[in-house]
């Protein structure tokens, strides 16, 4: 019998895990992929939000504003990249400077604190900026972190500390028997804590069948990766002032030193995460009223993300009327920037009022440290060598795929997109699982690479 | 104190370009020479280019890649050419040091005198198409698939179609159809081919291959893996056209989309580059950093290996006059026009006295044309014209201009005019 069970493996499932850790407490981690951290938590802007913008007294500003003051010693202990370089939202008119007045008031409610910047200091700030943008709100608490890792860290970090983690398991039942829970006819916990993100509606009926209280909306968000380059662009988030026509998209810098322009925002079904250039070109089209000249050539990705956007319009973080099945759902913008705060939340708040929590003296915080190594190198573009590599792998939470590989240590993230190093990747994990090449899939387990072998072997 | 071993002359990547160069270096020379590759083994993207074709100008006749690429690492053995494999360059300065790192040395050092960049091309990805639909498994270049064939054995799928007629597609499309494939069609975005005519022949035509012209994915379906993809025709605009999709069930979408110099190195250290992506260089294969030089695909994307042969085997030269102070940096570059017509011109500047009797400008025209003349003009004075009666941008053009046609400090200009 578990204490807890989690359902989902996300950077919510990840984070809530890691706290978790700091009780004496059995624990298990559900996630359907082969990697934590594969949806939302790996496709989405990368942004720790500062907390301006979401309306005060909601789960969404309370939580915003609570996390973002909690990454730095959080990424400290986990090393992951973040980075607080601030945002800018920009104006184009004088009615969009009232807005960002609004806004900054709003900030106030927040507790955020917030700088109206006048055409000269935004200019000055960020030169690239268009000649048109007559002013702007900065939020210097607003930061970019490597959410992927942040996730896999505390994942990490988790089960160094005795969690344990099953991956490539969907979870299709869930019952309550007696006083406690069992999934998939097989584990059995007496608290389910449901971090499903885009899946979490679906997770929530399995347990409180009639219930209506939340729906989740899949939405998508597509965006272009720009590569690398030694040129002058931008040092903040950008953002565009929110507006009939939609939210906007923004421009950012990422902590690998490339730039993410995006998202798109479309209602659609859990699994189209496919992108289309008409799409893509209205990202453009707005991106480039911020900044115009944007170099597109230096364009190396582009991909799409699946946000949970609950029915709700707010995060839903509570037990749910079944007792020790607890809903975390909903956790779309500002839902990373949260993050820390909720999981800290669900643990003291929740899970506390259902067991006794009682701390586990031995728990460490941190993972053990990121090392760049020289040696040989496999990736060229990302300069990532074999050691770094090896170094994953031999970890509490490696990668079974070639884009978990590619994304913990940025082996096929760069130029070529792993035109030159892809094959050496398959070949180092298919040796350090000792399995056939072929049995290494891309991403999820039906994704292969190699169909067969062309020469029997000797 | 940091010990810094000095060397002559750095060439940085152990392919057809890199080998071509240290070899003419050594032979005109320098001794001091250290290739540097990255791979296990000598000889680049060679290695995995096992079909024939190679070699019929350099050699008179057809060898496959390994045995073109074998005669170039002989040579360097003969000439005791130092090379050190499985060895990245992490770091070039304008003072040309170069940091390399390597499994048994860790982070070394080097002082050099001159460096030769020879550093290949990379293949056009996905992202940089923006390809639409998921980001699949079974969605693969050309280059990665030609290399999991015939380096590591395996095949990547049973069903494909191929976007792109570039000439590594086009080896593909045979290549996998001979190892029992089924290659459905091939798609190329413009209204003409991008690859060899020879190789439209032998590898499409001589198999049934349909080509698509003026068509492109649309998307890309599947769960995990390439199950579906949808094609288009596209206008002059390259919008699609309503109402002429096709479905094609596969289980591999290979891309051959073009190639780009590969310049992690010199994007870093402000060298100036051209659009094609390689570094600007003189007449000598010198980049706007003094002493350092670059050739072969890493400057601009070749159709043949002979000619990287030929043109890494000049700078290699030039590397030797400049390291004996024969050569100096020009302080007066003339720079090279890009006419009508004309997509770019390599080298994209010249210094008058350094050249010896003439120069070979190598350039690509930007769409197809029949019945044209190339006009080379210095200050709008036209010194020569060349009638063509069919011209294609995936077929590099070459002429050769005497010195004393040329005026020290004029501008020269290539254009394409029309033929009536």
């Amino acid at each position: 019998m578990y204490d807890v069970i989690i359902v989902g493996a996300g950077v919510i499932g990840c984070l809530t895990a890691r706290n978790l850790a700091k009780y004496n407490l059995k624990i298990l981690v559900i996630e359907k992929d082969n990697d934590v951290g594969n949806e939302t938590t790996s496709a989405n802007s990368a942004i720790v939000h500062s907390g301006y913008d979401p309306l005060p007294n909601s789960s969404k500003a309370k939580f915003n504003v609570l996390g973002n003051a909690m990454f730095d010693k959080l990424c400290e202990e986990l090393d992951v990249k973040f980075k607080r370089i601030g945002s800018i939202t920009v104006a184009f008119d004088e009615r969009q400077m009232e807005t960002l007045k609004e806004l900054q008031e709003r900030a106030t409610l927040n507790n955020v604190k917030t700088e109206l910047l006048d055409k000269t200091k935004v200019h000055e700030l960020e030169p690239m900026l268009s000649e048109e943008i007559v002013g702007g709100l900065l939020a210097p608490t607003a930061g970019i972190v490597d959410p992927f890792n942040l996730a896999v860290h505390a994942m990490e970090n988790a089960i160094d500390n005795g969690v344990e983690l099953k991956l490539s398991t969907k979870v299709e039942s869930i019952k309550k028997v007696d006083d406690h829970f069992v999934v998939n006819d097989e584990y059995e916990a007496k608290v389910v804590i449901n971090c499903a993100g885009i899946y979490s509606d679906v997770i929530n009926k399995m347990v409180n069948k009639d219930d209506t209280s939340f729906e989740i909306l899949p939405r998508k968000g597509e965006y272009f990766v720009l590569d690398h380059f030694n040129r002058p662009f931008v040092n903040h988030t950008i953002f565009m002032v929110p507006s009939e026509k939609g939210k906007g998209v923004l421009i950012s810098p990422t902590t690998s030193q490339n730039y993410l322009i995006g998202p798109s925002a479309e209602l659609t079904s859990r699994d189209d995460n496919a992108t289309d250039k008409l799409t893509l070109s209205d990202v453009r089209r707005q991106a480039s009223s911020v900044i115009p000249n944007i170099p597109f050539y230096e364009v190396i990705r582009t991909f799409a993300g699946i946000r949970s956007t609950p029915s709700t319009h707010d995060f839903i973080i509570e037990e749910s009327k079944t007792k020790g099945f607890i809903n975390v759902a909903g956790i779309e913008s500002p839902g990373l920037a949260s993050s820390p705060a909720i999981a800290d939340y669900v643990v003291n708040e929740i899970v506390g009022k259902i067991i006794k929590l009682e701390p586990d003296t031995s728990f460490n915080p941190c993972v053990k440290k990121y090392i760049k190594h020289p040696g040989k190198m496999i990736c060229k573009c990302e300069r990532v060598s074999l050691q770094d590599v090896m170094d994953v792998l031999n970890r509490s939470c490696p990668p079974h795929s070639i884009k978990g590989m590619k994304r913990r240590v940025r082996a096929g993230f760069g130029r070529c997109q792993g035109g030159m190093c892809q094959g050496d990747v398959l070949k180092i994990m298919a040796d350090f699982y000792g399995v056939d090449r072929m049995d290494i899939p891309y991403d999820n387990d039906d994704s292969f690479i190699l169909v067969s072998k062309t020469k029997e072997e000797n | 104190m940091e010990n810094i071993r000095k060397v002559d002359l750095v060439v940085i990547g152990g392919g057809s370009a890199g080998l071509a160069s240290a070899i003419a270096a050594k032979e005109n020379g320098i001794d001091d020479i250290l290739i540097i590759e990255k791979e296990g083994y000598l000889g680049g993207i060679l290695e995995q280019c096992i079909h024939n074709g190679f070699g019929l100008q350099t050699f008179k006749e057809q060898l496959a890649g390994p045995e073109y690429a074998e005669r170039f690492i002989q040579r360097a053995k003969e000439l005791n050419i130092p090379y050190i494999l499985d060895t990245f360059v992490t770091t070039i300065t304008p003072e040309k040091d170069v940091f390399y790192t390597n499994e048994k040395e860790g982070l070394v050092h080097l002082q050099a005198k001159a460096i030769i960049m020879a550093t290949g091309c990379v293949e056009r990805t996905a992202g940089q198409i923006q390809l639409e639909g998921k980001r699949l498994s079974g969605v693969l270049t050309a280059g990665l698939a030609q290399k999991y064939l015939n380096i590591e054995g395996y095949m990547v799928g049973k069903k494909v179609f191929i976007l792109g007629s570039g000439d590594i597609g086009l080896i593909m499309a045979r290549r996998m159809t001979l190892e029992g494939a089924k290659v459905l069609g091939v798609a190329e975005l413009m209204p003409y081919s991008n690859g060899l005519a020879r190789n439209i022949a032998q590898c499409l035509n001589d198999f049934d291959i349909p080509l698509y012209l003026s068509h492109t994915v649309k998307n890309v379906y599947g769960k995990d893996h390439v199950e579906k993809i949808t094609i288009a025709q596209v206008d002059e605009k390259f919008q699609y056209i309503p109402n002429t999709e096709m479905d094609f069930e596969v289980d591999t979408l290979i891309l051959s989309c073009g190639l780009i110099p590969y310049n992690i190195l010199l994007d870093d250290i402000g060298c100036k580059m051209s659009s094609t992506k390689g570094a600007i260089v003189d007449n000598n294969y010198m980049t706007s950093i003094d002493g350092i030089f670059e050739c072969g695909n890493s400057l601009h994307v070749h159709d043949l290996v002979d000619f990287v042969s030929a043109e890494s085997k000049e700078a290699g030269i030039a590397a030797s006059k400049y390291l004996k102070g024969i050569l100096n940096k020009s302080s007066e570059d003339t720079m090279v026009v890009n006419g009508n017509g004309i997509g770019y011109v390599v080298p994209q500047k010249y210094d008058y006295d350094s050249i010896d009797d003439s120069i070979t400008f190598k350039f690509r025209v930007r769409c197809p044309m029949k019945n044209i003349k190339f006009v080379v003009s210095v200050d709008d004075m036209e010194i020569k014209s060349i009638r063509k009666l069919a011209v294609v941008p995936s077929e590099m053009e070459m002429l050769t201009i005497k010195k004393d046609d040329l005026i020290k400090g004029s501008k020269l200009e290539i254009k394409v005019e029309e033929v009536k």
